[in-house]
Order: C-alpha cells, then sequence, then structure tokens
C-alpha cells in the first residue's frame, strides 16, 4: 500500500489531571520508553516527548488502527484500564498529527501560550530518538519543520515578547527603566515567600546585590544568605534607600511604612539615580503618592497584575496570528508527504517503462542487421523518448494537486490502470 | 552643467531621505529587523548624497555654501544626519533612527521650500573664518538636534511608565536609562562644539568689526541657547539632574537653537542676518 499513517498519541495538562499523568509509565528519561517502544511491530519510526505538562508519542506505521491500540496501552502500562484512559487520551492522524505537533513546537498548545521552554524540550526528545536511530526519513523531515515552524511563529509574531507572569512583568519593567538589571542592587523589605520569589528572579536576570530588611533579623539572615547578601534592621531603611536601585516591598505590616515625604530629601543623595519600588504587600506598605516624584517609578500588586492581563490580551491577539502560519505549514507539509506518497509509483511506472522499451529493442535490434552504430543509436533513442513521452501526462496528473486529495484511491485506481505489480 | 548637477543632487537628495523616513515609519510600526537595517543604508546614502550636494555648491559658489537660509537648512540636516550615523557608530538606541530621520527631512523640506538661488558673498563674510565658525556651530546644533530627539522620546517613554498604561510606544522605545545617557552623551559634545563656535565667533567679530562681542541679536540669542545649555550640563555634573527635568530642558534649549538659527534673521534682523 502506498503512503503511511502518520500517528499522534498523548496527554497534556488540558484534558488530563496531573495525577494521571504522574502515574505514566514514562515519566523516566527516554532510554527505556524508546527501547521499549521498538519492540512494538508495525512501527517504522518513532519518537517520544515527556514534559511535565505533556507525553506524546508521535511514530509513522503502516497500520495505523492496530498500532493506535497497542500505543495506548503502552503510554498507560498498567496504570489504567482502556475504559478509563479514553477520556485522557488523545489521537491524531496525518495531517491532523503534523498540525497539533506544529502547534506544540510553536508553544501555542502550553499552559502559558507562547513560553519558549518547550522548543528546548522538543529538541532534546528528539535528539534522544534520532541518537537511538528510531527517526527516519519523514519524521526526521517533520521535526526539523516543527523547529523552522516554531521559529517562524516567533520571528513574524511577537507572541512570546510579553511578560505574563507577575515576576516577569516586575523585570520587564525593570529593564525598560534600567536597561539591564547587571549590578543593580535590590532590597526586599520583609522577607516572605512573594519577596523571595522576586529575588530570585531579579538575581537571574543579573542584579548582583540583595540586602534584605525585616522585622525579625533571624529571617532575614536566612534569606540573604541565599543570595550571598546582607541582612539589616528595618532602623537601617533609609540608609539603605540611598544605595539601592530596586525594592521590593512585602511586610505584613497593617499600614504604609514609607511615605513620599520620606523619600524626596533622599533623591538628590542619590544624586537622582532612578528607584523603582515593587509593592507586593496586600495591604500596601508604600504611599501610592511615591510615583509623583522625578526618577522614581512605584508599581504595586494591582499594576502588576494590569501588566499582564494587558499582555495576556496582547498574546492571544498574536496567537491567532501563530495559528495561521502554522495552518499553512501544516498544509505545505501534508503536501510534501502526498508527494512522498506517489514516488514509488512514478518509479514503478518509469521502471516498467523502461523494461517495455528494453524488451522491444532487444526483439527488433538483431533483424535490422544494415543500421549503422550511429542510426541503431537514434532508434534507441526514439524508443525511450516515446516511452517517456507517452508516460508524461500520466505522471504529471498524479503529481497534480487534484489528486492529491484522495491520493490514496487514485494511486490505487493509477496501479490497476497500468498493471504495476504490489509494493512490499 | 554642474549647476544641473547640483540641482539634480538636492532633488535626490529629497527623495532618498523621504525614502528612508518613510522605511524607518515602516520598521517602527512593524518592527521587522530587516527593514531597519534597509533604512540605515538608505540614511548613509542620503548622508552621502548631501555632503556631494554641499561640495557641488561649494565648488559653483566658490565659498563654504552656509550662508543663504537654504543653505543653513540644508547644512543642518547634513549634520543631523551625520552626527546619527558617528553616533551609531558607537551606540546604538532602539528605534532612534526613526526620529532623526524625520527631523532630517523636515530641515531638508524647509531647504526645499526657500530659493536655492546663489548670493553673492557679503565682503564681510570673505573670510577662512567662515567655514570654521560657522560649520562647527552647525555641527553643534547636529548634536543637540540629537538631544532633542532623544529627550522626545524620554518624554514618551517616561509618561508610559509613570502613568501605567502601556501602549504604542512602550515596547518600541528603548530603557529609560538607555535614553538619558543618550542625552547626556549628546549634551557633551554638542555644547563643547556650541562653545568653540561661540569663541570662533567673536575671534573672527575681532577682526572683522573690532570688538569681540556687540550684542547684535544672533550673539544674544546664542548666548542664552548657551547658558541653557550650559545650566543643564552643570546641573547634571553637580547635583545629577537627569530623566524628565533633563529631557524637558534639551526640547526648550532646542527650541532656542532654531530661534537662533531662524527666529532671530526674520524677526530680529541684526548684522548675522545676511540672507532672508
Amino acid at each position: 500500500m502506498p503512503g503511511e499513517t502518520i500517528l499522534l498519541l498523548g496527554v497534556n495538562h488540558k484534558n488530563t489531571p496531573l495525577e494521571v499523568r504522574e502515574k505514566l509509565a514514562l515519566s523516566s528519561g527516554y532510554e527505556e520508553p524508546l527501547q521499549a517502544l521498538g519492540k512494538i511491530d508495525g512501527l517504522r519510526e518513532y519518537y517520544l516527548l515527556s514534559t511535565c505538562n505533556r507525553v506524546e508519542i508521535l511514530v509513522s506505521a503502516s497500520d495505523g488502527d492496530a498500532v493506535e491500540k497497542e500505543l495506548a496501552g503502552f503510554l498507560f502500562g498498567d496504570a489504567l484500564s482502556p475504559d478509563q484512559f479514553e477520556k485522557y487520551l488523545y489521537c491524531h492522524r496525518n495531517e491532523e498529527a503534523i498540525h497539533h505537533l506544529f502547534m506544540v513546537a510553536a508553544s501555542l498548545d502550553s499552559m502559558i501560550v507562547g513560553e519558549s521552554q518547550i522548543l528546548g524540550q522538543l529538541k532534546e526528545a528528539y535528539r534522544w530518538s534520532a541518537d537511538k536511530k528510531c527517526t527516519g526519513p519523514i519524521l526526521n523531515k517533520l521535526l526539523h519543520k516543527a523547529f523552522s515552524v516554531a521559529k517562524r511563529v516567533r520571528s513574524e509574531t511577537r507572541i512570546g515578547s510579553s511578560a505574563v507572569s507577575i515576576s516577569y512583568a516586575a523585570i520587564e519593567l525593570a529593564k525598560k527603566i534600567f536597561g539591564s538589571l547587571d549590578n543593580k542592587k535590590v532590597l526586599l523589605i520583609g522577607a516572605g515567600e512573594m519577596a523571595e520569589l522576586a529575588a530570585e528572579h531579579l538575581v537571574g536576570n543579573g542584579a548582583k546585590d540583595v540586602v534584605v530588611a525585616n522585622r525579625t533579623l533571624q529571617r532575614a539572615l536566612d534569606l540573604a544568605k541565599r543570595y550571598n547578601g546582607r541582612a539589616v534592621g528595618l532602623d537601617e531603611l533609609f540608609e539603605q534607600l540611598e544605595q539601592v536601585d530596586i525594592i521590593v516591598s512585602s511586610t505584613g505590616a497593617p499600614g504604609i511604612i514609607l511615605h513620599k515625604e520620606e523619600v524626596k530629601p533622599l533623591m538628590r543623595n542619590r544624586r537622582n539615580k532612578p528607584l523603582f519600588f515593587i509593592d507586593i504587600a496586600v495591604p500596601r506598605d508604600l504611599d501610592p503618592a511615591l510615583n509623583d516624584l522625578d526618577n522614581v517609578y512605584l508599581y504595586d500588586i494591582d499594576d502588576l497584575h494590569n501588566v499582564v492581563e494587558m499582555n495576556k490580551a496582547e498574546r492571544d491577539k498574536e496567537a491567532v496570528k501563530a495559528s495561521r502560519i502554522v495552518d499553512e505549514e501544516a498544509l505545505k507539509f501534508k503536501g510534501w508527504l502526498a508527494g512522498l506518497a506517489i514516488t514509488p509509483t512514478v518509479t514503478a511506472l518509469r521502471e516498467k517503462g523502461n523494461e517495455i522499451c528494453r524488451m522491444e529493442l532487444e526483439r527488433t535490434l538483431p533483424r535490422l542487421k544494415n543500421l549503422s552504430a550511429k542510426e541503431r543509436k537514434s532508434v534507441e533513442k526514439m524508443a525511450g523518448a516515446i516511452v517517456s513521452r507517452l508516460l508524461h501526462d500520466p505522471v504529471i496528473f498524479l503529481k497534480s494537486d487534484n489528486c492529491k486529495d484522495q491520493s490514496e484511491l487514485k494511486v490505487d485506481i493509477f496501479r490497476s490502470v497500468f498493471d504495476l505489480e504490489k509494493k512490499e | 552643467m554642474l549647476s544641473e548637477i547640483n540641482y539634480l543632487l538636492f532633488n535626490s537628495v529629497l527623495v532618498v531621505s523621504f525614502v528612508a523616513t518613510a522605511v524607518y515609519l515602516v520598521f517602527f510600526f512593524s518592527q521587522k529587523e530587516k527593514l531597519r537595517t534597509v533604512a540605515r543604508m538608505i540614511l548613509l546614502g542620503s548622508g552621502i548624497l548631501q555632503t556631494l550636494y554641499i561640495l557641488s555648491r561649494y565648488l559653483i559658489a566658490g565659498y563654504t555654501p552656509i550662508t543663504s537660509q537654504h543653505e543653513a537648512a540644508t547644512f543642518f540636516a547634513w549634520s543631523v544626519t551625520w552626527a546619527y550615523l558617528s553616533f551609531h557608530w558607537r551606540y546604538s538606541v532602539r528605534n532612534f533612527g526613526t526620529f532623526v530621520s524625520v527631523l532630517a527631512l523636515i530641515m531638508l523640506l524647509v531647504a526645499a521650500s526657500v530659493s536655492r538661488e546663489f548670493q553673492p558673498l557679503a565682503p564681510a563674510l570673505q573670510s577662512l573664518w567662515l567655514p570654521i565658525h560657522a560649520g562647527v556651530s552647525v555641527m553643534a546644533y547636529g548634536f543637540l538636534a540629537l538631544a532633542f530627539c532623544g529627550g522626545i522620546m524620554y518624554l514618551l517613554q517616561e509618561r508610559e511608565l509613570k502613568s501605567k498604561k502601556f501602549g504604542f510606544f512602550f515596547t518600541r522605545l528603548p530603557s529609560l536609562d538607555a535614553l538619558d545617557q543618550l542625552n547626556s552623551h549628546c549634551l557633551t559634545a554638542g555644547f563643547t562644539l556650541l562653545t568653540l563656535g561661540i569663541v570662533t565667533g567673536s575671534i573672527w567679530a575681532r577682526q572683522a568689526w573690532g570688538t569681540y562681542w556687540h550684542w547684535d541679536p544672533k550673539e544674544t540669542w546664542s548666548l542664552i541657547t548657551w547658558f541653557l545649555y550650559a545650566i543643564q550640563l552643570h546641573q547634571r555634573v553637580t547635583v545629577g539632574w537627569r530623566g524628565k527635568k533633563a529631557a524637558l530642558m534639551s526640547i526648550v534649549a532646542f527650541c532656542s537653537v532654531l530661534f537662533t538659527l531662524w527666529g532671530v534673521t526674520y524677526l530680529l534682523g541684526g548684522v548675522h542676518s545676511y540672507a532672508r
């Protein structure tokens, strides 16, 4: 039979709860599962992706239906019975499988649409499969295409360009104020979990000094130690404000702990270097009027939420654009695949033509005794030309677009018409 | 022959600058990186054509072409363009080119709208000091114009950050820090050249008219401009004036530059108003 079935089975964060995903057999590395997959009959090429949000198997097989059952069983192992996992599992074939893979690669199927991590995970998974020689011409081409689709989406849309979490929003704002965070000093007022998370992100983006000011010094010391920073008491706050650039405030204080009038005189000592206040405490720690001071920028938790919401809306708009790119590329790939499916038929047809040509020449030429070497050549050439011109139009018809829609059927008819032997 | 080339050169300068500005604007909206490279190359082409145009005018007239309104405006555009191109060689500021190319185009349109006639050089101007004094002054204006563009960009960006409503400019404009540094660099270069321009001018005045300074309106306004920039620089060095105040000051002081260049000639007259 011509062509192959591309099959994609998997579960993801959208319809499968974490408890179920945890139980799947494939959560431990790639090596063993790939070996196990290799033992399943009928798989020509296979590839496996396993991340915390999804597990997917992508295969190219000759008999889709039989393989589908095997793979589902493989995926869930003994954890769930077929009736149980039916509602979690999705199974895509051919165009749908291609489309789904491209959507995943372009991060349109991710929990946070547009995050770029998934592409790296995809590449790593592919490296495993390719190293173990599990992939062949079709999956190689398909996965490389998926990478390039992801790249195209990234460069032609702004889907990954805006921050969609509070911490990232704060980083993005800080970068718009300071250019880069390298060597910027951070002051944490309050040493809670939120402060820790913010510090983590700031340090990860290049911030250098971390100073922690807290009511209980012990907690401040603990947190400061983790970033090679210093701990100070709350009474040293103003002194520190002259030195630092970014302040994250998250105390449990019932009222405002820092007023505009207290910060204003500090600006002169700071030589007006910008100050970026991030107030993530509820109720707020910092005087909202701080934002009115020159070179002082204050964002509270609601402001950051608004930034995130705005970015999400923007991202949704960009996602529409990105989906269009994915549709387009999936269609192109389908075309390539259809072309691939007819290649053996075209080859068989040409071989048959050449064979007839050769046989007829062998029969005729011995009877033409008076031919010079040159004339002999001409006759051979003519016979070859008749065959190839006769086959030209059928081949064009086979390759034409109107054929691709029902490629399999037409290829079958074509093979019967020309009586080409069944392949394989 | 030469005057035809001259005529063609100015028109091609106009066209090329217009195209550069258009491509920069399209880039500003679409943010396609390829376009920026294209726009920069076109702007470079425009800069070269402007240089050729000024050279051809020099060959025809036989003196540095900086005395008529047309010539002054062309020279201004030239200095803005080359100040940007030379600046870009060392610092890259996101989307700065768009603002600069618009300003240069406006200067060229001003140049196109006034008479392009060659006027005989007034006797007082026939001196080696003409290219030195006028050239240095106009180059100073080029850098001060960059500070002006940077100031506008700063105000736009700062407004979005302060109001916490992020619209069109937020992603397209660089960080406040980058814009503030831009202001500081351009100001330093521009102010140094401006000082040189005034010093060379007063030496020339001593030779031509016998006194270093005689409160001609243009001289007075140059001094006002100089003080505006001097204050700003002084404040930056001593108390760290920066950000919004510095940006506003750059804009106000640049308006004073424009008034010195054109307003004085038309409104106040004086010995500097040779050509109208």
